[in-house]
């Protein structure tokens, strides 16, 4: 099943008398329970379809469906409303919200964006912060815990309300290689155990590795390679 | 909306110093509203009192036009017979009305065989009168005496006047007046005692009985100047106002109103007067200057009101844009994990509300305090001519104290809304985005 479909995807930012195509026409699909990585330099177009693909930008040109809907004409309300249904989103700069504990950032979703009751909420949390392997830092604030231990809080915050797509922009950029790599087999294993599609962004070569299939973006230009060694499941 | 609220609070926690230094701001703005009218407040009610209590009743009714020349004190618009039992009737079936007092006011020459001055003078009943002015033995100088305010063939003269003219208690006076057809007639009177002053130009003002003033005036019949009246309940000031110019307007015309020279050719001019045909009512504070001064009053209390509202607006505006501006990234977060822009609206304006709440709150506990400590280490003031200082006794209503707090918090309302706005109509991507 495709979970996200690209036909002649064009993204063009205009600043002043300038227009800078960040992305040209770009087709791709991506099924779903896939683990995917788009990769490139700085500047190649990464986060622009990323911040397409999860609602929060507006192509400027040709077709994105997501989830079985065409996303490209959603307005603020309407955008707001599918991320929160469908899309969960993980940040290079984990993103936590400062002033609750890694219990409430998770559980901000499931009171804010949708309204679970409590008991339900409770067991979901809790289920995630063990998955995640952080039961036993519940009542931590961010500036409690390691840059590592931030990143699994966002991936179960991500995870809270079951999203069929969760959507990190180089998730790893600010941690060291071996807790890099943790959460990327962390981000595998939820796949794995909940089913859910990952997107990610990297430049770390060796983090795009775990990927089973690597979009690779150069000067708004798509490549599409299957990593052998990996199970594929997306095609182009 | 709880955990928007535990969120808010958080975030206001999280930026402490600046919280209790709005907070601190509102409460300070609050203290000094609710300070300002407590002590105004006291002042007013108690210099109001004195003027009723001692000198002019809550309300007075004149023939039409009296007011308008009071000055000259006008013979030929006094009340006849006929009106005043008319008006007296009325008086006797308002359950409002405590006492009522007739008086005839004159201008008259007062001598002490050497030296002259004029004076102004009621002439009263004398027990109608302290019914009607309680007040008004109080303001005997030296010591007191027993029965009667005053007697036939007694004067009470202004403290003005006696030390002015070297008078004192006792000592024979001349009062010498001019009646309505021009002729002059002489009295001698007893001093029969020294009233202090009340503030505002009465300083010159004595008392005789009214049976002395006729005789003095050489009336033929009880005409009245004007009617003081008592109420119960000065709050019913404005009811029984309205009701007695309905009542006095529907017998004025046949009750020998309008008889004499001028009569009804001179509109009053003062704010507050009622009734038609031949009567008006007055308030006391038609009547009295003092009523410029508490008008004064209540405007600074609006200006100080304004102030603190400036103050509110001012401060939680600029915490609120602060607080937005901080957390621009943090802002992107939550939009960009779905949360609706109305929730982020709810969040910030939640912010600034307790903001105003905990101000709020505050600031009335530590008035409540102050206002208590004041009435415990008493507070006086010298006001005008008064001998004696006037004993503050601040009180603040509970309307009074709802109305500061309401603003308030409207105002931190108000003042976080475009904050707020601007946070939740923030695109995700340049929130994120904003180092």
């Amino acid at each position: 099943m495709t979970l996200i479909r690209a036909e002649g995807l064009v993204k063009t930012y205009r600043s002043g008398e300038v227009e800078v195509q960040a992305v040209k026409g770009v087709d791709f699909a991506i099924e779903a329970k896939s683990f995917v990585s788009f990769v490139g330099p700085s500047g190649s177009g990464k986060s622009t379809l990323l911040n397409m693909i999860g609602c929060l930008d507006h192509p400027t040109g040709g077709k994105l469906t997501v989830v079985d809907r065409d996303v490209s004409t959603l307005d603020r309300r309407a955008a707001a409303e599918f991320r929160g249904k469908h899309i969960g989103f993980v940040f290079q700069d984990f993103n936590l919200i400062p002033v609750l504990t890694a219990y409430e950032n998770i559980e901000y979703p499931l009171i804010m964006v949708q309204a679970w009751p409590e008991k339900q909420r409770r067991e979901q949390i809790m289920r995630l912060l063990d998955a995640v392997g952080m039961g036993g830092q519940a009542n931590k604030r961010p500036d409690q815990i390691s840059g590592g231990q931030k990143q699994r809080v966002a991936v179960a915050r991500a995870l809270a309300t079951n999203a069929q797509l969760v959507l990190a922009d180089e998730p790893t950029a600010n941690l060291d290689h071996d807790t890099a790599y943790r959460i990327i087999e962390l981000m595998k294993k939820m796949r794995d155990e909940l089913g859910t599609t990952f997107v990610f962004s990297t430049h770390d070569p060796k983090i795009m590795s775990e990927a089973e299939v690597i979009f690779t973006l150069e000067d708004g230009r798509m490549n599409q390679h299957q990593n052998s060694g990996k199970a594929v499941a997306a095609h182009a | 909306m709880l955990s928007i609220l535990k969120i808010a609070l958080r975030n206001l926690a999280r930026f402490g110093r600046r919280t209790l230094l709005t907070s601190s701001l509102i409460t300070l703005g609050i203290v000094g509203v609710l300070l300002f009218v407590a002590v105004s407040g006291s002042f007013k009610s108690i210099m109001i009192g004195q003027f009723t209590d001692s000198m002019l009743g809550h309300l007075e009714v004149h023939r039409k036009g009296y007011v308008a020349s009071i000055d000259s004190l006008p013979l030929n618009l006094n009340m006849q017979p006929a009106m005043v039992g008319k008006v007296e009737q009325v008086l006797g079936k308002m359950d409002a009305v405590e006492a009522y007092s007739e008086r005839i006011k004159l201008g008259a020459m007062f001598s002490n065989f050497t030296e002259t001055t004029s004076m102004r003078v009621s002439g009263v009943d004398p027990g109608k009168e302290t019914a009607t002015t309680p007040l008004l033995p109080g303001r005997l100088v030296g010591e007191k005496r027993a029965g009667p305010l005053l007697k036939s063939g007694e004067v009470l003269i202004p403290e003005l006047i006696a030390r002015g003219l070297k008078v004192n208690v006792g000592d024979t006076v001349v009062l010498v007046a001019t009646n309505r057809d021009g002729s002059v007639n002489g009295k001698t009177f007893t001093v029969g005692g020294v009233l202090q002053s009340v503030s505002g130009p009465s300083g010159k003002d004595g008392y005789i009985t009214i049976d002395d003033a006729r005789s003095l005036l050489r009336m033929k019949e009880a005409e009245v100047s004007e009617i003081a009246i008592r109420l119960k309940n000065p709050a019913q000031l404005d009811a029984v106002y309205a009701q007695l110019s309905k009542e006095l307007s529907a017998i004025a015309g046949g009750a020998g109103g309008g008889t004499g020279p001028g009569s009804g050719d001179k509109q009053p001019t003062a704010g507050k007067v009622g009734g038609s045909g031949g009567l008006e009512v007055h308030t006391w504070a038609d009547l009295s200057p003092f009523s410029s001064i508490v008008r004064m009053i209540d405007l600074l209390a609006v200006f100080i009101k304004v102030m603190m509202v400036s103050i509110v607006l001012i401060s939680v505006m600029n915490v609120m844009v602060m607080a937005v501006y901080e957390r621009i990234r943090e802002i992107g977060t939550i939009s960009a994990i779905g949360t609706p822009p109305r929730r982020i609206l709810s969040l910030f304006l939640t912010e600034g509300l307790l903001l105003g709440v905990g101000g709020a709150a505050l600031g009335t506990a530590i008035s409540l305090v102050a206002i208590y400590a004041l009435n415990v280490w008493k507070v006086s003031i010298r006001f005008g001519m008064q001998r004696d200082a006037i004993q503050l006794a601040p009180a603040v209503s509970a309307t009074d104290i709802a109305t500061i707090v309401a603003m308030v918090i409207i105002m931190a309302l108000l003042a976080s809304l475009q904050p707020a706005w601007k946070a939740s109509r923030m695109d995700p991507v340049t929130a994120l985005g904003h180092v």
